[in-house]
């Protein structure tokens, strides 16, 4: 027994080790509690609520875009979609087939919504149908007692009210693109969001944008939505205000799509604001909101008219006759030649052995630069370019606006070209050449602007200062109280030509319209308040060589409509005292094939027609547009 | 000689035998299950069902249990250790074949009426069937390594066995009751140093046998920040609970970690988070201390029993009831590697709760007949 007695004295010691030792492990315990619990609780109070609070980002409402009396041109249309929580739901396909008693399901919709189901958590909501209209979201809603776990979802999708007619002002919005990820404003990572990606919805994006609404919602391990905890919606957008009438836009873009392809600008010279800015073809701007087809794609990518071309700011052409104003001014400003001056047109112009021909077979005879302007001849503009240089005249037609971007408030504006010696020697390595001058006399050769630069241009004629164009309205809405604009901008400054030098020009352009034998006189306005003044262009697109001219020269429908030339004209009005200023461009002379004042000059005789009748001076605003109304069509 | 024949001691009726039992310690192990139903009910988003409900259930048949097994003659329990232990290992292979046939890790014995682990039956078996060992071996041969062959081969083989199941945690309570048990039984120090020399040996062959997911637990533990949404995230999510409850707790049924189901086996193993988030470090330590309160218990019975195999018995259920209760704690708290070990009593599990509850019957058992003295081969010493 001593040997048992000793062995119990080893078990009651070891058991008193054992038992020191847990007393230490449980201490280890209650220490470690102590860590997590107070030392360190702050930071896992935090990872806890991390885990269960979610913030959601909600996509603020757009800012609308208004023509200058409200009509919405983009507003927020209210889409509606159908969605099913699978596990709310039972059998999923008897809520197929009654949903689609209600509303068309294709049979790949059906697939697309079973397989969905499987791939996500039973409470998921599970998207039956996008974008519904009322009536079909109407025949959902009535018949929800039959369509557990079924429910309307309501969005806010952009829309164009005017579609094609204000694509290439407006632009258009579309999902965020790869780059456009790279930016401080949370929102560009929420799928529904859509972003400017041209004409005025980029340029003012971050205007038009709005601040982000935030839920905050309690989520569990698994996702699902518990509670919302918070809500602060957010802050819609600014509201832009455009300079553009609607109507007016409304008549530019009909004439100009009559045309096939074809720009028309009308500018109110005494503010620059953009009062309509026609490129035909336009496109469907909401069609971009929800993501174009790739057959849609295409087929404006094929377009031979490249409706996706702002051809008014952005389409460059040779100006033709139309920049033989300028080229006039360039002269009597620089004094080489006086009002009274006098060439003679013998229908041709030899410089050494290179003839320049006067597109008047036989020629003006002699004539001073009032005629040369208003019938057009080449000869008098060989003989003054000559005089005047192209560096005289590349420097007045940048102080007028040519060659250099008017900087107008929407993306895309091309600068087009107006050639000078250094230019030439600098990107070709040879030296100018004095033929060239006389070609760019007449607004042919290196010579390219755009209908924009030619309205501003005509703007500057018509006012003697630097007008500016803008889209984008000072002012807001104009209402029947609005201050109406009497003079020209004090924001302009005077251009620096004698007042002398630019009634010549002015008084040229009558001429052109108003009188026999003008380039335009079948387009001129015969109201006497509203007389318009302008000058017709015709740019070539491809030379005419020597010997085509010699068989004589071929015009119209005759030839393929790619090769035709371009018909142009820029005009402004009233002459007594010169306000709106119009620049149209019909791409290889339209349907019929026509030149400047055959084909141009008509769509500026209705522009500047209705311009002037819809002076803010002589009308009251029309009734607000309702908005509302508008939307639901 | 008093102290050779006490007829009072070896024949009591069963009406003494229940005024015997250790009723306070019937309380306290009463009041931990209570505390295990109310995390239960909170685990359950404030309902009964689906685990309270049924934990009650267990606890009163485990209860019924534990005083059957409290009125069994000490006696009759070393008698049966062998047997028991051979039948728990029957049993043990038997869930062995039908996983080999089977598919995957198979823990279970399906009776029917029940649904039975055997594993967890080895770690009382393993306590009874060693102290019954040690009791029938006298200093000199405990001396001699080669009687410490079959002792070390019956903790061993079963722990290879549960290893493969795989079932690290189990393995692990197995060898570390075991060698408890060598310990205590006065295996001399140097062996265990021997041993743990062989043991780290083994490592890397037995780091070769783990499977994928225990070797990630394991790496995870050691580095539990590198993937906080895979194999870290028990544990990153349960330090989360527990240490978001503070000092004291974010109140009862209101903690978010568990209600939110970001707890994966919040109502077994990781229950412990919700006792932590619900009840701040006051809850946790207030458990601790009654789990304190029961192992003090236990030390109490064992040293109050005058034969060597009470003793060893109860030290050996008292050290494996605090190596469940640790092992379980650290790891919920992130102190050790997350295995899947139950916490007694609270956990919820049925086989657990029969286990714990048959190792306090054989407590109170040695308490009942704390004056029995018992030879070497389990007859009684007259």
């Amino acid at each position: 027994m001593k040997k048992s007695n000793g062995r119990g004295k080893t078990l009651t010691r070891r058991a008193m080790v054992l038992a020191g030792g847990k007393v230490a492990l449980l201490a280890a315990l209650a220490g470690r509690l102590y860590y997590l619990q107070v030392v360190q609780a702050p930071k896992f109070s935090m990872l806890a609520d991390e885990n269960r609070i979610n913030i959601r980002l909600l996509v603020p409402p757009r800012g609308l875009i208004v023509d200058r009396f409200g009509v919405p041109l983009a507003i927020n249309r209210p889409t509606y979609q159908a969605v099913v929580i699978p596990e709310q739901a039972g059998n999923i396909n008897e809520t197929l087939d009654v949903v689609g008693a209600l509303v068309p399901l294709t049979e790949a919709d059906r697939h697309r919504v079973l397989r969905d189901i499987r791939n996500h958590h039973s409470f998921v909501p599970i998207v039956l149908r996008e974008d519904m209209d009322w009536n079909e979201m109407a025949r959902i809603d009535v018949n929800a007692v039959d369509l557990p776990g079924v429910s309307i979802e309501q969005g806010l999708i952009r829309h164009y009210v005017f579609g094609d007619e204000t694509s290439h002002v407006v632009g258009y919005v579309a999902p965020v693109s790869e780059q456009e990820l790279n930016s401080d404003d949370p929102l560009v990572e929420l799928p529904d969001f859509r972003v400017g990606k041209s004409g005025v919805e980029k340029q003012y994006d971050l205007e038009l944008r709005g601040t982000a609404g935030t839920s905050e919602v309690e989520v569990n391990a698994f996702g699902r939505v518990v509670r919302e905890l918070a809500h602060e919606d957010g802050i819609a957008g600014d509201q832009i205000v455009l300079g553009l009438d609607m109507d007016l836009q409304d008549i530019a873009m009909r004439r100009c799509a009559a045309q096939g392809s074809a720009s028309a600008i009308v500018i109110d010279s005494w503010t620059g604001e953009v009062l309509a800015l026609a490129s035909a073809p336009g496109f469907d701007p909401s069609a971009f909101a929800s993501g174009l087809s790739p057959a849609q794609w295409k087929a404006l990518v094929d377009n031979p008219y490249n409706p996706l071309e702002n051809k008014a700011i952005a389409g460059t052409y040779s100006p033709g006759s139309t920049f033989k104003p300028l080229v006039a001014t360039a002269a009597l400003e620089a004094g080489v030649i006086t009002p009274d001056t006098e060439f003679f047109c013998p229908g041709e112009y030899h410089l050494g052995n290179t003839v320049f021909h006067c597109w008047k077979k036989g020629g003006h005879g002699t004539l001073s630069v009032r005629r040369a302007i208003k019938e057009s001849c080449d000869v008098f503009f060989y003989h003054t370019a000559d005089l005047v240089g192209i560096d005289r005249i590349a420097q007045m037609a940048n102080r007028l606006g040519l060659g250099v971007k008017t900087d107008i408030d929407i993306p895309g504006e091309k600068t087009g070209l107006i050639p000078t010696r250094a230019w030439k020697l600098a990107t070709t390595g040879v030296a100018w050449q004095r033929g060239e001058t006389l070609s760019c006399g007449i607004g042919q050769s290196f010579v390219s602007v755009t209908p924009l630069q030619l309205a501003t241009y005509v703007a500057r004629i018509a006012t003697g200062h630097t007008v500016k164009p803008v889209l984008a309205r000072d002012g807001g809405v104009m209402t029947a109280s609005s201050p109406i604009a009497t003079a020209i901008s004090h924001a302009f400054a005077p251009l620096g030509v004698q007042q002398k030098t630019l009634d010549v020009i002015r008084d040229a352009m009558y001429g052109v319209v108003n009188e026999v034998h003008g380039t335009a006189y079948g387009a001129r306005i015969q109201d006497p308040t509203m007389i318009m003044a302008g000058k017709t262009g015709t740019a070539q697109v491809h030379h005419i060589a020597r010997e085509i001219r010699d068989r004589g020269v071929v015009t119209g429908t005759k030839v393929p409509w790619k090769d035709r030339d371009h018909a142009l004209f820029i005009a402004f009005a009233p002459v007594a005292a010169p306000r709106y200023v119009c620049s149209v461009v019909v791409e290889h002379g339209g349907a019929t094939g026509g030149e400047g004042g055959a084909v141009a000059a008509p769509i500026a005789h209705d522009l500047l027609l209705e311009a002037q009748k819809r002076d803010p001076a002589r009308r009251v605003p029309p009734v607000p547009f309702d908005a509302a109304k508008l939307a639901q069509g | 000689m008093r102290w050779l024949y006490d007829p009072s001691q070896t024949q009591q009726t069963l009406s003494v035998k229940l005024l015997n039992v250790n009723w306070p310690l019937v309380a306290l192990v009463t009041t931990i299950a209570g505390v295990g139903f109310a995390m239960l009910y909170s685990a359950g988003n404030g309902s009964w069902h689906p685990w309270a409900e049924r934990q009650v259930v267990r606890y009163l048949v485990a209860a019924l249990v534990m005083l059957v097994v409290a009125m069994v003659d000490i006696r009759v329990w070393l008698r049966a250790a062998y047997g028991f232990y051979a039948v728990t290992m029957i049993l043990l292979i038997a869930v062995e074949v039908r996983g080999a046939i089977g598919m995957g890790a198979q823990r279970w014995i399906d009776l029917g009426i029940i649904q039975i682990q055997p594993s967890e039956f080895m770690k009382i078996a393993l306590v009874m069937v060693l102290a019954r060992y040690f009791n029938g071996m006298p200093v000199e041969e405990i001396r001699n390594p080669v009687k410490l062959i079959v002792p070390a081969l019956l903790i061993l083989v079963p722990a290879a066995m549960v290893l493969k199941q795989p079932d690290l945690g189990t393995a692990i309570m197995l060898v570390l009751g075991g060698a408890a048990m060598f310990f205590l039984a006065g295996v001399r120090l140097w062996k265990f140093a021997v041993m743990f020399a062989v043991a780290g040996a083994v490592v890397p062959f037995a780091w070769h046998h783990l499977r994928e997911y225990q070797k990630n637990r394991i790496l995870t533990f050691l580095n539990p920040e590198n993937d906080p949404l895979g194999a870290g995230y028990h544990s990153l999510q349960a330090k989360i609970a527990v240490g978001s409850g503070g000092v004291f707790g974010k109140g009862y049924l209101s903690g978010t970690q568990a209600h939110l189901s970001f707890l994966p086996e919040r109502q077994t193993d990781f229950i412990f988070t919700i006792l932590g988030e619900e009840f701040g470090l006051v809850g946790g330590l207030v458990l601790l201390a009654l789990y304190a309160v029961v192992f003090a218990y236990g030390y109490a019975i064992a040293f109050r029993s005058r034969s060597h195999f009470g003793r060893l018995l109860a030290f050996g259920i008292t050290t494996n009831l605090f190596l469940y209760v640790f092992i379980n704690v650290a790891m919920v708290i992130g102190l050790l590697p997350v295995v899947g070990v139950p916490l007694p009593l609270v956990s919820y599990g049925g086989t657990s709760m029969l286990t714990v509850m048959f190792g306090f019957g054989l407590l109170m058992s040695v308490y009942v007949h704390r004056d029995v003295r018992i030879g070497r081969y389990g007859e009684a010493e007259i």
